[in-house]
């Protein structure tokens, strides 16, 4: 059995070994500081454009701030006031909820019937293709405003819808029609998430298919059973994605709202398009309630992730991954 | 280590963020103008654009060639909102335009903009005497003078002289029970029963003059007591100019009038050769001494003359009143050259020349007392209307207060579910917008 016998070391051996300590102390700190270095851009930007707003807004949210003035520490005080004092906080967020609701679901919907109608093109693809994403490249101002000259009440639409004995609905004048209205200017915008879905359903393996013919599956079962499985994480990519701006639905309405008539208050007619970041917008820039607005703002924030928590969670049961990666 | 550098990292943000805004006062120095003076360069923001924005920036040459070591850099496309930011920044302009008066009380209140009474005193300046008494109710608050009025605008009614004399009707209608009477006779109908022409269109939200605040003029209605107390439920003729209107609506039908509206092109077509009354589908209408030049400008044939608008029966004391109210102008705090920027602000408000030669150019109402009465603007019977409304010392602005547009925009919402039927208790639907409004102004 052999016995190892550490030899004393000597002084000189010590100093070499500490001093060859440090060298690697003193490298790892020089590659650190030059990784920082590199890294310096992005660290600068992030904290002045991100982490600073977002700490300034956290500490806003708890102060009466008028940008203009001190702000004054009111602890919870505007938080209180927008689920006890402020109705039109319900307001906005009902249409939000509603805008979600519909305008989501059907944007995912007619994306993907508009894909599937181009896998059935058999000549012009890459014509029809560029048609239906032209309006993604419209920015949305633009977009609101030839919507409000096309669902004028007297306007190129109605007119259509008259000569064809058709109700002509009054759009952006009727409460009840202006959140239709916008559904239209978003189905029309559709060019994006109906390239993604188009290259979804190109994807899908055509033995799939071939296999469920031997089965005997008829269109529709192919489409529930081969079809939606195998695009599912494009739904749920379009879905979470929708929601998200859903949420922050802001630039059509107001255009819609303020267009032709700067009098019109956000949200008009009748609060129909107040939206929840209409309200915040309102509460920041014509009120000047801008510790209000930061509250808001963060409300919305923990909304959005708690409910992109939920889908993520939800998706494990509906979407399908090829090879079974999540 | 690190942990401790986050946290003073975080605090030093907290500071800075604590630290936002803020500002000083003092003693004001004012420019002897006979004087010499080492030139000068000052920058003014407004939110003028295109042709109008020309018309300013010519105007203030005026300035430079008044004082020759001044000279006048105007920048246009600068709304209220780029100039808090600029004043929030340090960098302010040194003297700033805003068309939105109901944001003044919100200037005064934070300091934003400076206190002009001690820069008014200094010049000599009697405010009283200068200004007809209507223009400190829309740039001042709460004692503090911390915007002056650059031009203004008057409201008025608008009426079509051929749809009169075809009616019968000689001279325009001086109390809302004649004007009710009037428009009436003056609304045709089409065979399937849509109106032809309207002889008045009361629904609030069709074109940006019929509002809340020109109508509640027509009726003396207050907005708040001394108190800046919500009076909403309080005063009775906020009630009466509420079932007026929703008299008028209901004698012809608020579906018909929202089709006629929307068939005229809604509230797109009021600033086009689309409008109502130039194309002479409307036979009155309430708007701004600017239609006139719309009118000219467009080319419309319609033959018309202006009047003030009627009053409510019971007042008719109120007659040759109305809102007044437009552009502003005041010193942002944090100025560079605090008494050359006044210096240029009394030139901007004061001197007639300037005053009347943009008045021309842009078609709006000159705000002192002596540029009223410039021989050209009063030589013409259309537009003289105007100058006698904004002199009248009945004529306001509504009362301004610290959350701005806030109190138009909620009666203004409730207003139109109010003519749409959907109000069913209009005393508490009043009680409910005194409590939005108190609610707001607490917010801060």
């Amino acid at each position: 059995m052999a016995t190892v016998v550490e030899r004393p070391t000597t002084a000189s051996e010590q100093a070499a070994q500490a001093e060859r300590r440090r060298r690697r102390r003193r490298s790892a700190w020089r590659r650190q500081w030059v990784a920082l270095a590199f890294m310096s851009p992005w660290i600068i930007g992030f904290s002045a454009f991100y982490v600073y707003p977002m700490i300034s807004s956290l500490y806003f949210s708890f102060t009466r701030y008028d940008i203009l003035s001190q702000p004054k520490w009111v602890g919870f005080n505007n938080y209180r006031f927008m689920f006890t004092s402020d109705p039109l906080f319900w307001v906005a967020v009902r249409n939000t909820l509603w805008i979600i609701a519909v305008m989501v679901p059907l944007q995912v919907i007619f994306a993907i019937f508009t894909a599937s109608v181009l896998t059935r093109v058999r000549r012009g693809l890459p014509f029809y293709r560029t048609v239906f994403f032209l309006p993604t490249m419209v920015p949305l101002v633009a977009a609101a405003l030839g919507f409000i000259y096309l669902l004028n009440p007297a306007g190129p639409i109605n007119r259509i819808l008259g000569f064809l004995h058709l109700p002509q609905p009054l759009w952006f004048v009727d409460p009840s029609w202006t959140k239709p209205g916008l559904v239209l200017i978003a189905l029309w915008g559709i060019g994006q998430t109906m390239i993604i879905f188009l290259a979804a359903l190109l994807d899908v393996p055509r033995q799939l298919y071939e296999a469920a013919d031997i089965e005997g599956a008829n269109p529709w079962q192919k489409f529930r059973h081969v079809t939606l499985p195998m695009i599912s994480p494009v739904i749920f990519f379009s879905v979470l994605i929708g929601m998200i701006q859903g949420f922050q639905y802001f630039t059509q309405a107001f255009v819609i709202s303020k267009a032709g008539d700067r009098t019109h208050e956000v949200g008009y007619p009748q609060d129909s398009l107040l939206f929840y970041t209409s309200r915040l917008y309102q509460q920041g820039f014509e009120g000047f309630h801008m510790g209000y607005a930061a509250a808001l703002s963060w409300v919305l924030f923990l909304v959005i992730m708690v409910f992109t928590v939920i889908l993520i969670r939800s998706s494990r049961r509906w979407v399908h991954y090829q090879g079974g990666f999540r | 280590m690190r942990r401790r550098l986050i946290g003073l990292a975080v605090l030093a943000l907290l500071a800075a963020a604590c630290t936002a805004g803020g500002g000083s006062s003092g003693p004001v120095q004012t420019v002897d103008p006979n004087a010499n003076h080492a030139p000068v360069t000052l920058t003014v923001w407004s939110d003028f654009s295109a042709r109008e924005l020309g018309v300013v920036t010519d105007g203030l040459k005026l300035a430079t060639k008044k004082y020759p070591w001044l000279t006048v850099k105007h920048v246009g496309s600068k709304d209220d909102q780029a100039i808090q930011r600029a004043i929030n920044g340090g960098t302010p302009p040194d003297v700033a335009i805003s068309f939105t008066p109901d944001n003044a009380a919100r200037y005064c209140a934070t300091g934003a903009w400076q206190d002009l009474n001690p820069y008014l005193q200094s010049s000599k300046v009697d405010k009283n005497q200068v200004w007809p008494a209507g223009v400190f109710s829309y740039t001042s608050f709460e004692g503090k003078q911390c915007a002056l009025p650059m031009l203004t605008d008057a409201y008025g009614l608008y009426y079509n002289t051929d749809l009169f004399k075809a009616k019968g009707i000689s001279s325009p209608p001086k109390t809302m029970s004649e004007l009710t009477d009037m428009a009436k006779k003056l609304t045709e109908y089409n065979p399937d029963g849509s109106i032809k022409v309207a002889g008045f269109v009361p629904l609030f939200g069709f074109y940006g003059s019929t509002t809340v605040d020109t109508m509640s003029h027509a009726f003396g209605a207050k907005w708040y007591d001394d108190q800046l107390k919500p009076t909403l439920s309080t005063d009775p003729n906020w009630a009466k100019m509420f079932q007026w209107q929703k008299s008028m609506v209901d004698a012809i039908g608020y579906a018909k009038l929202q089709k006629f509206a929307a068939k005229l092109g809604g509230a797109n077509s009021e600033f086009s050769a689309q409008n109502g009354f130039e194309t002479g589908k409307i036979a009155m209408m309430l708007d701004g001494e600017w239609r006139n030049a719309f009118i000219e400008g467009d080319k419309s044939k319609v033959n018309y003359a202006t009047a003030p608008f009627p009053v409510d029966d019971a007042q008719s004391d109120l007659y040759g009143s109305q809102q007044i109210g437009g552009t502003i102008a005041g010193i942002p705090k944090g100025v560079k050259h605090s008494a050359e920027s006044w210096l240029l602000l009394q030139f901007m408000t004061t001197d007639d020349n300037y005053l009347t030669t943009i008045a021309h150019g842009l078609k709006n109402v000159p705000s002192t007392v002596t540029s009223l009465k410039d021989p050209q603007l009063q030589a013409d019977p259309k537009f003289k209307t105007f100058l006698d409304v904004f002199a009248n010392p009945k004529s306001t602005f509504k009362p301004i207060t610290p959350i701005g547009q806030t109190d138009t925009d909620l009666l203004g919402t409730f207003g139109e579910k109010w003519q749409a039927g959907q109000v069913k208790d209009l005393q508490a639907g009043l009680k409910s917008i005194d409590q939005q409004i108190s609610k707001q102004l607490q917010l801060g």
